[in-house]
């Protein structure tokens, strides 16, 4: 039987759904040992920022009932660096590599989202307007409509990328933050980020994190991923590239029934290293047991009355 | 990192340093303190777990070494510094201390191994009653450890890595530390177990576990 798994988000066709969720995967070559990068639909590399960020102070994560708390704080070695020192690595292999990035103001979005398309090898970009670990005040990016729209709406202007915007699961009502951002120019939606939390020590009766809050991720927020999925996908037109938790093909396919074109995969990388490849085999045995010849026609399957 | 249960909770690896190998076998040595090595302690012979190693760097100890190394263990720190006290036959000075007589584990294969040994405890049960920091200083301010061209290597819980690396300082001693943080993926990605050096935040697992002390910020 011949099979079709490449997927299209936006203008960018992927060889197939897989593709690593930012933050989880370094910046590809902390992988390579493990994982045949050139299987991956797309590497999503660890957020970054025009100017060089230390990150947060320690403890910065901590295991939680089937999942984990982070606090990194965005640390990363900047754009420039990035530039020279990653792109030349990541250009050896035949895999799409996206960018995620972030800005303190609607300025900075929009300076590094100019930087990152001008540089060779860089096939899309990711919009990081949902970190849970930034200062008080930052979270309106990816929480107030009007703000959303107008960041959204300053990188749309300065790159011709394909632009994904990824959403905060921390609001009353995604589908609405999912419209503004498509209003504004997004080409496809990552759905979602982490869900804010916290843990407690009850014996030191202090927050567990230096930050005290931090990013929930892991099997337990599958099920709140799977249906902010849903419900954005009857929201929008743009392809969406669900995450939050999958762990197995069988966890993918969920995610694709809800609406979502690709996957992303993120803590699982920590937990089983080859995870994303694992996790494609999966998605192709699923294929071949359910006689499935195109995994498009998957996407937004439960929707069906 | 090797796995400790086969379910998603707990959902992470643990890390271990390796203890002991002897043909196809590597051996760890813990102490159960959580979740994770109360399920080791209860796991089957025979079961089947996922481990990824080794991983990280090793106690820089130069070749045709002729200074004398100190190694310290604190409690289960001594799973660490074991294969290096093995590795030194007959001519590391240990300095091995714990709560109590009973958290010494392995102390008659460490003493037949050591040139010398301080052991002390907490409680007094055995050896010293202090800490090793105390025996350490005791022990420093007797010799000339600037001429001596000592090097210390030292596991065990951060108080202790601290104490160390400030007398390290003051007798001008290089000391290298075995740190611990807690870890997600332990191959450099996620960035969790970093530790504030001069240099900036490092990786325990990637440019550590054994750090410079020197170059640690406590």
């Amino acid at each position: 039987m011949t099979m079709n798994l490449s997927v299209r988000i936006g203008t960018l066709e992927l060889s197939n759904p897989v593709m690593t969720a930012s933050g989880t995967f370094g910046y590809g070559e902390e992988y390579a040992e493990f994982v045949d990068l050139n299987r991956l639909g797309a590497i999503v590399v660890k957020g970054l920022s025009l100017q060089p960020k230390e990150g947060n102070p320690p403890p910065r994560i901590v295991e939680t009932a089937s999942g984990m708390l982070n606090a990194i704080g965005l640390q990363n070695i900047g754009i420039e660096r990035f530039i020279s020192e990653k792109i030349p690595f990541l250009r050896t292999y035949d895999t799409k590599v996206i960018v995620n990035f972030f800005g303190d103001s609607v300025e900075e979005y929009a300076a590094a989202a100019e930087r990152l398309s001008q540089a060779e090898g860089i096939h899309a970009l990711e919009m990081n307007i949902s970190c849970p670990n930034k200062q008080a005040g930052w979270c309106i990016f990816g929480t107030d409509p009007r703000v959303t729209a107008e960041v959204v709406g300053a990188v749309r202007k300065v790159t011709r990328l394909p632009l994904i915007v990824k959403l905060s699961p921390n609001v009353t009502d995604i589908s609405l933050l999912a419209k503004v951002a498509v209003d504004a120019g997004a080409d496809a939606l990552s759905v979602i980020n982490t869900l804010t939390g916290m843990s407690i020590d009850i014996r030191t009766r202090r927050p567990r994190l230096a930050n005290r809050t931090g990013g929930l991720s892991g099997p337990a927020i599958k099920p709140v991923a799977v249906r902010m999925v849903y419900e954005v996908f009857k929201a929008v037109k743009v392809p969406i590239i669900g995450m939050g938790g999958i762990m197995s093909g069988e966890d993918a396919i969920e995610f694709m029934l809800a609406g979502a074109a690709a996957v992303a995969v993120g803590t699982a990388n920590f937990v089983n290293p080859s995870a994303t490849t694992d996790i494609l085999d999966d998605i192709i045995s699923y294929m071949e047991n359910e006689g499935i010849s195109d995994i498009n026609d998957l996407k937004g399957a439960a929707h069906a009355d | 990192m090797i796995e400790v249960n086969r379910g998603r909770d707990p959902l992470l690896k643990r890390a271990f340093s390796l203890f002991r190998k002897s043909g196809n076998d590597l051996q760890i040595l813990y102490r159960i303190r959580g979740r994770g090595t109360e399920l080791l302690g209860v796991m089957k012979e025979g079961t089947c777990i996922d481990m990824i190693g080794p991983l990280g760097n090793r106690y820089p100890v130069p070749m045709n070494d002729s200074s004398t190394p100190i190694i310290i263990a604190g409690g289960i720190g001594i799973a660490s510094v074991y294969p290096l006290v093995e590795q030194l036959a007959g001519r590391a000075l240990v300095f091995y201390g714990a709560r109590t007589k009973d958290d010494l584990l392995m102390l008659d294969e460490v003493r037949a191994m050591a040139r010398e040994i301080h052991v002390s405890t907490d409680d007094g049960s055995t050896g010293q009653k202090g800490t090793i920091a105390d025996s350490l200083v005791s022990f420093l301010s007797g010799i000339k450890s600037e001429d001596s061209g000592c090097r210390i290597y030292a596991c065990g819980p951060n108080p202790l890595l601290k104490a160390v690396s400030n007398i390290s300082v003051q007798h001008r001693i290089r000391a290298f530390v075995s740190m611990e943080e807690h870890m997600a993926c332990g191959v450099g990605a996620c960035l969790g177990c970093v530790v504030k050096t001069k240099g900036g935040y490092v990786r325990v697992c990637k440019e550590g576990p054994v750090l410079d002390a020197s170059e640690i910020i406590w």
